[in-house]
């Protein structure tokens, strides 16, 4: 098996890795049983004026009796202002997010990075010099060039920032286990790579683009064209394949953080989803061991919930 | 103060962990008597046979009496037990009422430290890196990676840091379980969502349902007298109804308004059921609620049932440690409530059981069980603006401020209607800063306002409390002069009986003029129709 040729696999299996790895997280916290009403104020999808102070429906006489309103606007501005902007980190605690938001934004710039590299492979010929482009080419390869400029940019910046702020923290030196710094170095090193390619190798991505085109036509035999670049295609796939086996998955946990735990308002309705979820669970055996509780791994939660105390 | 004491040490046999110093404690706000040193009271230490028979190595008091092995064995057993319970607190059968959130915030922390500021305890230790409510869960979290996931021990200690298990970590983390309100305020500012006071909860579950540890107040005096006598105030139901009788001949004496409460009327629209320790504590409230709801002509009544159901205590002290003895009691207010066929069922003033029985117990009470609940505070907002009561606001004219029942606020989104009420009837109403769901608790959440062992009452009031206190001092800034009388309205049981500590304990009344009670009384204290004067201001 030659070079190209591993490497490609190595990309194939670096991005079934990172499909797998986020499927498997997904399915393992989605398929997790319905847990209690354990909501934070504000909830992102109340309306008008309690939207503004963190109210609830539980301030109104008879709330179910009232229609439910719920703002997919007010959820959907949340949720992207959070994901774009860290909206939290920026209220909470100002002196991280100066780092933190431009490495996550940079990484957002570097991921929409490959989606025009992966437009590019398409769209722009093999072999054909910047000069021949067409307008909207050209364009395109002036958008990458800005997106891969800002994106590494603010993505080295944050993360060596974060690194140093890991390193002399004295607030964090006890919560900075080598893992953490071990995640960080990794994202510097490959952004390192990325650099040497940028500058030196292959600033109009004309062999990145080739070897995109090779990923998506399976034509395995298409070499990188330059080891440099080799190089930051293994270390890129490792670490594609490395985040969501990590904390770091928290790039889309957040999801269920906050819609299905802290912004999860939802009432249980008699004869809902919620109610039929309920009595299942309830039928759960119980084994805690503590003597109030007189389990005897037979009795379930019902069971249980019923029983007297001893007197 | 000792800081720098870090995680691993936590399983370290050594002398005490940290240590808290007074003269370290951030100063209270100037110009308040509390300037003087000399004004705020000395923090007992701990007596010698207290921490000869008490696992007492974590801090400066304890709250709970975990008696210390005395053979290698009793160790042992210790760590085993933590082990299986452990493995339950994780497991779908046993723990599936908060499995996700709880393995959400074990695995995905990025330990950034943003939640520590939030935390009222951290801040006004001075602190202290023990009570950063990092800390506990970054023990779990250890914990957690090391026990129950694969991945081999150098893996995971190279992931998440070291730890190690046995008799000391487990003791002292059942006392450091104990050091955080679980206001979840901390959770209210993580970017990702993880939830360090859920972790304390969990936490206490786990002691409490494998290993039967759990503090007397809540679990001896509170649930478990409860559910065998009606109330965790000891009362059954015929002193109950005895109590009732007595303020409602009190208030009309009072307010020149009769009044009768009814009792296990079948149909009525509404079964009230306070916290019982306000009959016995203050009287004021149930005779304020009763004054109120007959004036409105609502159609209400109280339960006297104790057995098969709780009808006239809403306390639900299991919500705080231990999910067993949380749906027991559930179930048994909602069967009080079934059985009288009310409409609906109003939580009277108080937070933890307005939290415990609308939101956690929504997933738990089915069928016929699932009785419709509501906060009195909207109940008494619609009463007060609906025209059937006459008010004189200038009755209230004293400075007033509203604190914010974590519970009720934060955890429930119920924030406005209390406060349209003071704005209604108190014309010198001011917030506390900061207020709504940013509120700081008043020390005494999860429990701790019943929890005095030893000097544990030290501890929540010089940490827990201080900074409700600071934040009731800053209130009245304008008007410190103890002649001018001052209210704090706290509308929940426990943190009235936090508020009553502080007070008794710095002295508020006597040296700032600051009283406090709770929203009803306030009520009626305006209400036209009534003699002035139903507020009883102290001395």
């Amino acid at each position: 098996m030659n070079g190209a040729v591993l490497l490609h696999l190595l990309t194939y299996t670096s991005v079934l890795t990172f499909v797998a790895a986020v499927a498997f997280r997904f399915y393992r916290i989605a398929s997790m049983p319905l847990h209690l009403r354990w909501e934070i104020y504000p909830v992102a999808h109340e309306t008008g004026e309690k939207a503004r102070y963190g109210g609830s429906v539980l301030e109104e006489v008879d709330w179910w009796t009232k229609p439910r309103r719920k703002s997919l606007i007010n959820e959907l501005k949340a949720t992207i202002l959070e994901m774009i902007f860290l909206v939290a980190l920026f209220r909470h605690n100002r002196k991280l997010w100066y780092w933190s938001f431009p490495f996550h934004f940079g990484l957002y710039l570097l991921v929409l990075l490959l989606g025009l590299l992966i437009l590019g492979s398409i769209r722009i010929g093999p072999g054909i010099p910047v000069i021949q482009l067409s307008g909207l080419e050209f364009f395109l390869l002036f958008l990458t060039k800005i997106t891969a400029l800002l994106g590494l940019v603010l993505a080295t910046l944050g993360a060596a920032e974060l690194l140093l702020w890991r390193l002399t923290s004295e607030e964090l030196r006890d919560y900075t286990p080598p893992a953490a710094i071990f995640n960080l170095l990794f994202f510097l090193v490959v952004f390192a790579v990325a650099w040497a390619n940028f500058l030196f190798v292959d600033s109009d991505f004309v062999l990145s683009r080739a070897y995109i085109r090779s990923l998506l036509t399976f034509n395995l035999s298409v070499p990188a064209g330059h080891p440099l670049l080799a190089l930051e295609i293994v270390l890129t796939g490792l670490l594609i394949a490395y985040i969501p086996l990590t904390h770091m998955s928290h790039f889309f946990i957040k999801w269920f953080t906050y819609h299905k735990i802290l912004w999860d308002d939802e009432p249980n309705i008699p004869n809902s989803s919620i109610e039929k979820k309920i009595l299942e669970q309830v039928q759960y055996p119980v084994t805690w061991a503590a003597p109030h509780i007189k389990a005897d791994g037979k009795k379930n939660w019902a069971d249980i919930a019923g029983e007297e105390i001893d007197p | 103060m000792k800081k720098g004491v870090k995680v691993e040490d936590i399983g370290k046999p050594s002398g005490q962990l940290a240590h808290v110093d007074v003269q370290d404690l951030p100063p209270f706000i100037s110009a308040s008597p509390y300037d003087n040193p000399a004004n705020v009271p000395p923090w007992k230490p701990l007596t010698d046979r207290a921490k000869q028979e008490y696992e007492a190595t974590l801090d400066d008091t304890i709250a709970l009496n975990i008696p210390k092995p005395k053979t290698r064995e009793e160790e042992q057993e210790l760590v085993r037990r933590f082990l299986s319970g452990l493995e339950k607190l994780f497991s779908r059968e046993n723990n599936w009422a908060f499995l996700q959130p709880l393995i959400l915030s074990v695995e995905h922390c990025a330990r950034c430290q943003t939640c520590i500021e939030s935390c009222h305890i951290y801040e006004m230790s001075g602190r202290n890196d023990l009570y950063r409510p990092t800390f506990r869960s970054e023990v779990l979290r250890r914990l957690y990676f090391k026990y129950l996931k694969p991945g081999g021990r150098f893996f995971r200690k190279w992931q998440h840091g070291d730890i190690d298990l046995n008799w000391t970590t487990i003791a002292r983390l059942i006392e450091l379980s104990y050091r955080c309100n679980l206001c979840r305020r901390c959770a209210q500012t993580c970017a990702i969502g993880v939830d360090n006071g859920l972790i304390a909860h969990e936490l206490r579950k786990l002691f409490s349902q494998e290993m039967g540890i759990h503090p007397k107040e809540l679990h001896t005096k509170g649930s478990v007298l409860q559910l065998r006598v009606g109330s965790s105030t000891g009362m059954n139901p015929v002193v109950a109804k005895d109590n009732i009788e007595f303020i409602d001949e009190d208030t009309a004496e009072r307010t020149g308004i009769p009044i009768e409460t009814p009792w296990d009327k079948e149909g009525a629209d509404i079964l009230l059921i306070h916290n019982a320790g306000e009959i016995l504590a203050r009287p004021e409230d149930h005779g304020a609620f009763a004054t109120i709801l007959q004036a409105a002509g609502i159609s209400w009544t109280l339960s006297s049932e104790s057995q098969e159901a709780l009808g006239y205590d809403v306390i639900n002290y299991g919500l705080f440690y231990d999910d067993v003895m949380m749906i027991k009691v559930a179930v048994k207010h909602a069967k009080a409530a079934a059985k009288l066929k009310v409409k609906k069922i109003v939580l009277g003033e108080c937070g933890h059981a307005h939290k415990a029985l609308t939101t956690i117990a929504d997933r738990i009470l089915t069928g016929d069980l699932n009785i419709p609940r509501e906060s009195a505070m909207t109940l008494l907002h619609d009463i007060v603006f609906s025209g059937k009561i006459a008010f004189d606001p200038s009755r209230n004219d004293f400075p007033v401020t509203l604190h914010d029942p974590c519970n009720l606020v934060r955890l429930m989104g119920i924030v406005e209607p209390q406060r349209r009420i003071l704005r209604h009837t108190c014309p010198r109403f001011r917030e506390m800063t900061p207020h709504g769901v940013d509120n700081y608790c008043c020390g005494g959440g999860s429990g701790f306002a019943i929890m005095s062992s030893h000097n544990f009452e030290d501890w929540r009031m010089q940490i827990a409390g201080r900074k409700k206190m600071d934040q009731i001092l800053n209130a009245f800034k304008e008007e410190p002069d103890p002649s001018i009388k001052k209210y704090v309205c706290a509308p929940c049981s426990n943190c009235k009986g936090q508020i009553r500590d502080l007070s008794n304990y710095y002295h508020l009344w006597e040296k700032c003029g600051i009283h406090f009670g709770g929203l009803v009384e306030l009520i009626v204290n305006a209400m036209k129709d009534a003699k002035p004067g139903y507020l009883e201001w102290p001395g």
